[in-house]
C-alpha cells in the first residue's frame, strides 16, 4: 500500500541550523499520525514541508506516491489547519469555509451546499453568515476544520491545533477530532508539544528533537519503552537510572527507564527489583501523591496511589518494581 | 498629570484656540470672498461690490482647462504608477526578508523626507544628462517619486497587519499567487490604497516646485496660478480656481480619512 507521506532522508537546513535533518519517516493512509516535540525541535518544519510552505534542501518526499518537491501548496491535495486559525476577516464564516472551492471554480450553490454541509460536520450549522471575529477560540477551530476537510483533501495536516483552546475545551476536542478522522477516513498529521495530546489521540507518535526523530511508534511503546533518555524524558516524565544503580540491580545497562507509577514504596517480593532510599519531597496532586526519593545520590520520583500511606520527609524506605518494569536503553 | 475630561478649559486657553484656528482659515475664507469681487486689479477690503461673472470668465478661459486638464492627467497617471510600485515595494518589505530590506525601506521614503527643491534638481540634471526632452512624462516620474512615498507608506502599515499565515492558509486552500492577491489581500489592503492613492493624487495636484524643474513649456494647475498673480488683469479667476482646486483636493483627502478610519476597525475585528 502506498504511503500517505514518505519523507526519504528529508533535511531542511536555514543556513547553519538544521532545522529538520535527514529525517525518514513513513505515514501510512488513513493514519493519525503525531508529531511531538519541544519547539525548534523541526515537528512544524517537518509539516510545513508537507504543506509545501517550505522546500526541503535534501532528500524526497511523496504525497500519496506522487513527488512532492517542488509542487506548490496550491497543487497538492493537502490542506492545513493553522494554529492561529488564519480565518480570512473580511469574509463571511459561509465565505471561509467555500473558499477553496470557491478558487478552484466551482458554483455558487454547489459550493454554499458544501460549506454549510462541512460546517454541519463541526456542528456549528448555521453560523455562516458570521464573521470570524465573532467567534470564540473554539469556534473558529471548528470553522478552520470545516475550511480545511471542504476540500476533501487526501491529508490533513493540524499545526498545533488545540493550544489555543483552554483544557476543558481542549479535551473535548480531542475527542472530536479522533471522532471525525476515524468517520472520514482521512490521514491526520497533527503537530503538538503536548504529550498528553499525542498520547491520547495519536495511532502513532514521532518524537523529535534537534531536528531528528528521537523514537517512532505507537503511544504504548513510546510511554513504556522510551529508546532515549531524551524520549523517557519528554514523554511523562519517566526516571532514567544510571548504568551505576542498573549495576546495583544487577541488571547490565548504559541507562535504564523507570515509570513513576510503576514504583511501589515499602515492602518487595522476592521476584521484585528494589532500592533503598530517603524521602526528599512529597507533593499531594490529587489522585497520586508525588514522592521524591534519593537512592545513593540518584533522585528517583515515585508517583505512589493517594490511598497508599504517604512517608515522612527523610524517611528510609524501600523502592519496589518489576523487572519487566525497568526499560533498558541504548544510550545514556 | 492630571487630565480633568469634564472640566471645562480656562477662557484663555479657549480664546487662544479659537484665534489659531481662526489664523488658520480666515485667508481661505477671504480667498473665496474675492471670487466674487467686482475689482479685477487689486484686492481691496471691503470688495466694492459682488458678482458671479468671474465664473464665467473662468468657465470661458482656455488656458484654465488646459492646466486643469494637464494637472488632472499628471495626478491621475502619477498616482497609478505609485500605486503599483508602492503596492509592490511594501509587499515586498513588509512579507519577506531578505539582505538589504531596511535600507530599502529607507531610500523609499526618502523623497518625501528631502525638500522638493532637491529632488527638483536631481531630476532636472537627471534629465538633462540622459538627454531626455522635458515633457509631460518628466512630470508624471517627478511626481511619482513622492506619491510612491505615500502609497507605500499606507500600503506598508496595512500588509505588517495582514499576517503571514493568512496567505498561506489561501495557498493551502487552493489558490495561486493572482488569486489570492485577488481574494484575500487586495480586500485586506484595499481601503489602504485607496486612501494612499488620494493622498498622493492630492499631493501631485499641487505641487509646484518639483514641477517647474521637471516641466517644459506645460503649466499645472499650480504654476498657471502662480504665473496669473504676476499679471494684473482678471485676478478674481485666479480666486474662482483655487476654490476648485481646495474642493478637488479636499474631498478626497477627506475621504481617505474616513476610509482608513474604518479600515482599521475592519482589520482589528478578525484579530
Amino acid at each position: 500500500m502506498t504511503a500517505a507521506v514518505l519523507f526519504e532522508n528529508v533535511s531542511r537546513h536555514f543556513g547553519a541550523v538544521k532545522a529538520v535533518d535527514a529525517v525518514d519517516l513513513e505515514i501510512a493512509a488513513g493514519e493519525f499520525f503525531a508529531m511531538l516535540g519541544p519547539s525548534g525541535s523541526g515537528k512544524t518544519t517537518c509539516l510545513r514541508l508537507m504543506a509545501g510552505f517550505e522546500q526541503p534542501t535534501g532528500g524526497h518526499i511523496e504525497i500519496f506516491g506522487e513527488t512532492a518537491e517542488g509542487v506548490p501548496p496550491y497543487r497538492r491535495s493537502v490542506n492545513t489547519v493553522f494554529q492561529d486559525y488564519a480565518l480570512f476577516p473580511h469574509l463571511s464564516i459561509l465565505d471561509n469555509v467555500a473558499y477553496g472551492l470557491m478558487v478552484k471554480g466551482i458554483g455558487k450553490e454547489e459550493r454554499r451546499k458544501a460549506a454549510e454541509d462541512a460546517l454541519a460536520m463541526v456542528k456549528l450549522p448555521g453560523y455562516g453568515q458570521r464573521r470570524p471575529g465573532q467567534l470564540s477560540g473554539g469556534q473558529r477551530q471548528r470553522v478552520a476544520l470545516a475550511r480545511a476537510l471542504v476540500n476533501k483533501p487526501k491529508v490533513l495536516l493540524l499545526d498545533e491545533p488545540l493550544g489555543a483552546l483552554d483544557l476543558k475545551l481542549r479535551e473535548q476536542m480531542q475527542e472530536e477530532l479522533k471522532t471525525l478522522q476515524k468517520s472520514l477516513g482521512i490521514t491526520f498529521v497533527f503537530v503538538t508539544h503536548d504529550q498528553g495530546e499525542a498520547l491520547s489521540m495519536a495511532d502513532r507518535i514521532a518524537v523529535f528533537n534537534d531536528g531528528k526523530i528521537q523514537q517512532l511508534g505507537t503511544p504504548e511503546d513510546i510511554y513504556k519503552r522510551p529508546q532515549t533518555r531524551f524520549v523517557a524524558d519528554f514523554v511523562g516524565s519517566s526516571n532514567v537510572l544510571s548504568s551505576a544503580t542498573c549495576a546495583r540491580l544487577g541488571v547490565p545497562a548504559k541507562a535504564a527507564s523507570l515509570r513513576p507509577e510503576a514504583i511501589a514504596i515499602g515492602t518487595s517480593w522476592a521476584e521484585q527489583l528494589s532500592l533503598p532510599g530517603t524521602v526528599t519531597a512529597r507533593s499531594f496532586l490529587g489522585a497520586t501523591n508525588r514522592v521524591s526519593v534519593d537512592c545513593s545520590g540518584e533522585k528517583i520520583i515515585v508517583a505512589s496511589p493517594a490511598a497508599m500511606p504517604v512517608p515522612d520527609i527523610g524517611a528510609e524506605v524501600q523502592l519496589a518494581f518489576s523487572r519487566n518494569d525497568l526499560h533498558l536503553m541504548e544510550e545514556a | 498629570m492630571r487630565s480633568d475630561r469634564s472640566a471645562s478649559a480656562p477662557l484663555g486657553l479657549k480664546i487662544a484656540a479659537i484665534g489659531g484656528l481662526a489664523f488658520l482659515h480666515i485667508p481661505i475664507l477671504l480667498i473665496f470672498l474675492y471670487a466674487f469681487t467686482t475689482e479685477e486689479k487689486s484686492y481691496q477690503f471691503p470688495p466694492p461690490g459682488l458678482t458671479l461673472q468671474w465664473f464665467a470668465v473662468t468657465w470661458n478661459r482656455p488656458d484654465v482647462w488646459a492646466a486643469l486638464t494637464l494637472s488632472v492627467k499628471v495626478a491621475t497617471i502619477a498616482t497609478a504608477i505609485a500605486l503599483v510600485l508602492g503596492t509592490l515595494c511594501a509587499a515586498a518589505v513588509s512579507q519577506t526578508r531578505f539582505f538589504g530590506r531596511e535600507t530599502i525601506s529607507l531610500l523609499v521614503i526618502l523623497p518625501i523626507a528631502l525638500p522638493g527643491i532637491i529632488t527638483g534638481i536631481a531630476l532636472r540634471s537627471a534629465f538633462s544628462f540622459a538627454d531626455i526632452p522635458f515633457s509631460f512624462w518628466t512630470i508624471v516620474l517627478g511626481h511619482a517619486t513622492f506619491c510612491i512615498v505615500v502609497v507605500y507608506n499606507n500600503a506598508v502599515a496595512r500588509f505588517r497587519r495582514v499576517s503571514g499565515s493568512l496567505i498561506e492558509a489561501s495557498m493551502d486552500l487552493g489558490a495561486d499567487g493572482f488569486q489570492t492577491f485577488r481574494h484575500i489581500i487586495l480586500p485586506n489592503i484595499g481601503t489602504a490604497l485607496l486612501a494612499g492613492g488620494m493622498l498622493a493624487f492630492a499631493l501631485s495636484f499641487d505641487e509646484v516646485i518639483v514641477t517647474t524643474f521637471t516641466g517644459g513649456q506645460q503649466s499645472t494647475l499650480p504654476i498657471w496660478m502662480l504665473e496669473e498673480l504676476i499679471r494684473p488683469r482678471q485676478r478674481p479667476v485666479t480666486n474662482v480656481v483655487a476654490m476648485v482646486v481646495m474642493l478637488v483636493t479636499f474631498l478626497p483627502i477627506l475621504a481617505a480619512y474616513y476610509l482608513t478610519r474604518d479600515g482599521d476597525q475592519i482589520a482589528g475585528a478578525g484579530k
